[in-house]
C-alpha cells in the first residue's frame, strides 16, 4: 500500500477524516516549503498536496494565482520542485501528492518525471488538466511504478464519467465541491458532502473534498460525510499574509492544528 | 492524406480536451449540439438567412490590379473586411450563438484580443438577445480602444485582464475561469480554431465558408485554381477558414503568416508554428511559446488579434504534414505592407491582416508574373489607426 492509502487508512482507524494540505511549491520560495510541509506534517496534515507552480492555472483563483506567480518570479521549476520533494522526504514521511497542470509534465517527460518522482519520494499525480481521456501516458507509467493517480470528480460529472474515475482511481478521489476556480466562497459544503459521501458509498472508493474549504467550521461540516478534506486557498493566503518564512511557519502550524481539530469523530 | 476535419478531437498527435473535469460534460454538451445543428437542415437555413441578409455575404473576391502590378504578380483578394462588422469573425458568431440558443444557454462569455471577435460576439448577442460579457486584456484595451467602445454600444459588459501580460492569453484564462464557475447556464463563444475539442472542429465549420466561396470566385473569376492562399495566422481562423476550400486541391499552396514582432532570433515575438515547441495551452495540444520548463512565455507583437503564445491545432498537423507552410513577417514589414494597401488598392486593412501582405512581396518574387496569389483580406485597419499613427511617429 502507497503512503496516501495508508494515510487514509489510519485516519479511518482513528475514526476521523484525512486532512489533506494544499502548498505551493517555492511560495515564498523553496526552502521555506520544506520548512511548511514539516510543520504542517507535525500539525495534523495527512497528506501534501505540493502545487507545482504553472503560468497559466486556468482552474485556480486569484490567492493560489498569486502564489504561482511568486514561485515562478523565485525561478521555481519542476525539477527543482522534485529536489525540494526529496528534501521534505529526509525529514518526514507524510505522503507528497504533485498537483497542477499539464504542460510542464508533457515538457518534462511523463515517464522521466514517473522516474523521477518516484526517486525523490513523491507519492502521486494530481494534474489539474488532465481528464481521464488524456491520461493514459502519465498515469500508466505512473502506477507501474507505484505511484498514485488521483482523479477528479465535479458537480456536472455524470454517471459514465464518476463511474470511469471510480476505475481509475488507486488511492482516493478528489471530489470538487462546487463549480468555480480554487478559493471561491463555498455556496453549499453540507449539501455537497452528502453527494460525495453518496458518491463514496456507490464507488467504494475514498473522496476527499475540495473547493471552499476554508475553516475548521468548514472541516467539521464536511468531514463527517466524506473520508478527506482539501484545504488550500486558506494556508496559502496565510502564508501570502505572513511578513517572514518563520512567521508564515508559525501561521501554518496555527491554522492546521486549528483545521485537524475540525476532523469530528464519525 | 486524412481528413482534416476531426470528428475524435485530433489532427495527427495536436487538439484533444486539456481542461478541467468540471468543463468535460459541457464540451460533451456542445459536440452533440453541433453535430445534431449541422445536420439540421433548419438550423442551416437560418445560419445561411443571417449570413446573406445581415451579415452580407457572400464577400467579393477582387482583383487588386494597382497592387498586383507594384508586385508584378497577380493578387485577388477575398474581402472579409466587408462583413458586418468588419473581420471574418462575425461568421463564426452568428454560427456559436445560434447553437448557444439551441442549447437553452442564456449568457455567452467570450475572450477578445484585437477586439473584432469581442465586436463580433456582442453583436451577435444583440441580435438574438443574449446577455454577453468579453474577457479582455487591459493592454489590449487600451490599444484597441474603439472597439471597446463599440462592445459597450452593443450591450456588452466588458472586463479588462490584468493578470500576467494582460493580453489574449490572459483574457482566455479569466474566460475559462469565469467558465468553469457558470457552465450550466452559459456559452463560452471561443473565437478562434483554438482550445479544447469541439471548438477547433466548430469555429473551422463556420469559417470554411471563406474558402468554399472564394474557391468558387477564383474559378469563375480568374478561370482557374489560385497557386497560393496567404492569410495571416494567430490562433488561425481567418486562415484555416480560407484553407479549407483548398486543402484537397493539393497543387495549391497553403502559406500562413506569424507575426515575428520584433524579430524572431530577438524572442520577442508571436510565431509559435516558426518557433514554437509541442505543449498544451488553453485546452489543446499543438505548438506554444513557452521555457524549457514548460512555462507559456507572453508574445510581442504589434497586433493585438496576433499577440498570443499558441495556435490551433489543424495548423500544428498541416505544419508536420507540409500541407501548408508557415512564415513570420516583423512588425515593421507588417507596418509597410499596410500602408501599402491604403496606397495601392485604397482599402485599410487590419494589422493582422497586414502580416499576410507582408509576405506578398517575398512570394510575387518567388511565382513570378504568371501566377495567381490569393489572400485572405480578414478585416479592415479603423481600429488600428491609433496605433498605426503611433508606431509610425516613433519610427519617424
Amino acid at each position: 500500500m502507497g503512503r496516501i492509502a495508508a494515510a487514509f487508512e489510519n485516519a479511518r482507524n482513528e475514526n476521523r477524516a484525512t486532512l489533506v494540505i494544499y502548498l505551493c511549491a517555492g511560495d515564498p520560495d523553496l526552502d521555506a516549503t520544506v520548512e511548511l510541509a514539516v510543520a504542517a506534517a507535525e500539525s495534523g496534515a495527512d497528506v501534501i498536496e505540493l502545487g507545482v507552480p504553472f503560468s497559466d492555472p486556468t482552474a485556480d483563483g486569484p490567492a493560489i494565482q498569486r502564489a504561482a506567480e511568486r514561485s515562478l518570479r523565485g525561478g521555481t521549476t519542476l525539477a527543482k520542485v522534485l529536489d525540494t520533494v526529496r528534501s521534505i522526504r529526509r525529514r518526514t514521511e507524510v505522503p507528497i501528492l504533485l498537483f497542477g497542470y499539464y504542460n510542464p509534465i508533457l515538457v518534462y517527460g511523463e515517464q522521466k518525471l514517473v522516474d523521477d518522482a518516484a526517486d525523490s519520494g513523491a507519492d502521486g499525480f494530481l494534474v489539474v488538466n488532465l481528464p481521464p481521456e488524456e491520461s493514459a501516458g502519465l498515469r500508466e507509467p505512473a502506477i507501474a511504478r507505484g505511484l498514485d493517480f488521483v482523479p477528479l470528480v465535479a458537480p456536472t460529472s455524470d454517471p459514465r464519467r464518476i463511474k470511469q474515475a471510480g476505475e481509475m482511481a488507486t488511492s482516493f478521489i478528489y471530489y470538487v465541491s462546487m463549480t468555480g476556480v480554487t478559493g471561491s466562497a463555498a455556496s453549499d459544503l453540507a449539501s455537497a458532502a452528502q453527494r460525495a459521501s453518496a458518491l463514496q458509498r456507490e464507488l467504494g472508493r475514498p473522496l476527499a473534498i475540495g473547493f471552499g474549504v476554508k475553516t475548521k467550521a468548514d472541516v467539521a461540516t464536511v468531514s463527517p460525510q466524506v473520508e478527506g478534506v482539501v484545504v488550500g486557498s486558506a494556508v496559502v493566503q496565510a502564508i501570502e499574509a505572513a511578513p517572514s518564512t518563520e512567521a508564515a511557519v508559525t501561521a501554518v502550524r496555527a491554522l492546521v492544528s486549528d483545521l485537524a481539530g475540525g476532523l469530528s469523530r464519525r | 492524406m486524412q481528413p482534416l476535419q476531426s470528428v475524435s478531437g485530433r489532427y495527427g498527435p495536436y487538439g484533444g480536451r486539456y481542461v478541467a473535469e468540471t468543463l468535460m460534460p459541457a464540451l460533451d454538451e456542445l459536440t452533440e449540439a453541433f453535430e445534431e445543428a449541422r445536420r439540421d437542415p433548419a438550423f442551416q437555413a437560418e445560419l445561411d438567412s443571417l449570413l446573406h441578409q445581415y451579415a452580407g455575404r457572400e464577400t467579393p473576391t477582387y482583383f487588386a490590379s494597382r497592387l498586383s502590378k507594384e508586385l508584378g504578380t497577380r493578387i485577388w483578394l477575398k474581402r472579409e473586411d466587408l462583413c458586418h462588422t468588419g473581420a471574418h469573425k462575425v461568421n463564426n458568431t452568428i454560427g456559436q450563438i445560434l447553437l448557444a440558443k439551441r442549447m437553452n444557454k442564456t449568457r455567452i462569455i467570450a475572450e477578445t484580443g484585437a477586439g473584432q471577435h469581442g465586436v463580433a460576439t456582442a453583436t451577435a448577442c444583440a441580435l438574438m438577445g443574449l446577455p454577453c460579457e468579453v474577457f479582455m486584456g487591459a493592454e489590449d484595451v487600451r490599444r484597441q480602444a474603439p472597439n471597446v467602445q463599440r462592445m459597450k454600444l452593443l450591450g456588452a459588459k466588458v472586463h479588462s485582464i490584468t493578470s500576467g501580460s494582460a493580453t489574449l492569453k490572459d483574457a482566455m484564462n479569466e474566460a475559462l475561469r469565469d467558465w468553469v464557475t457558470n457552465v450550466r447556464t452559459t456559452h463560452y463563444c471561443v473565437g478562434s480554431v483554438a482550445g479544447p475539442h469541439p471548438y477547433p472542429m466548430i469555429v473551422g465549420y463556420f469559417q470554411a465558408i471563406i474558402g468554399c466561396e472564394s474557391r468558387a470566385q477564383m474559378l469563375a473569376q480568374a478561370g482557374k485554381l489560385p497557386d497560393a492562399v496567404v492569410a495571416c495566422v494567430g490562433g488561425g481562423s481567418n486562415a484555416m477558414g480560407i484553407f479549407a476550400g483548398f486543402i484537397k486541391d493539393e497543387a495549391v499552396r497553403l502559406i500562413g503568416v506569424e507575426a515575428a514582432g520584433d524579430g524572431i532570433a530577438t524572442g520577442r515575438h508571436a510565431a509559435p508554428l516558426c518557433a514554437g515547441a509541442v505543449g498544451v495551452l488553453h485546452g489543446a495540444k499543438s505548438y506554444v511559446l513557452q521555457t524549457e520548463d514548460g512555462q507559456i512565455v507572453e508574445a510581442h507583437s504589434v497586433s493585438a488579434g496576433l499577440d498570443y503564445p499558441g495556435v490551433g491545432p489543424e495548423h500544428a498537423w498541416l505544419r508536420d504534414t507540409g500541407r501548408a507552410t508557415y512564415t513570420a513577417v516583423t512588425d515593421d514589414a507588417a507596418l509597410d505592407a499596410f500602408q501599402q494597401l491604403c496606397r495601392t488598392e485604397g482599402i485599410i486593412p487590419a494589422l493582422e491582416t497586414s502580416h499576410a501582405f507582408a509576405y506578398l512581396p517575398t512570394l510575387a518574387k518567388e511565382l513570378g508574373p504568371d501566377a495567381d496569389i490569393l489572400v485572405c483580406l480578414s478585416g479592415r485597419g479603423d481600429k488600428d489607426l491609433e496605433t498605426v499613427i503611433e508606431e509610425l511617429a516613433e519610427r519617424g
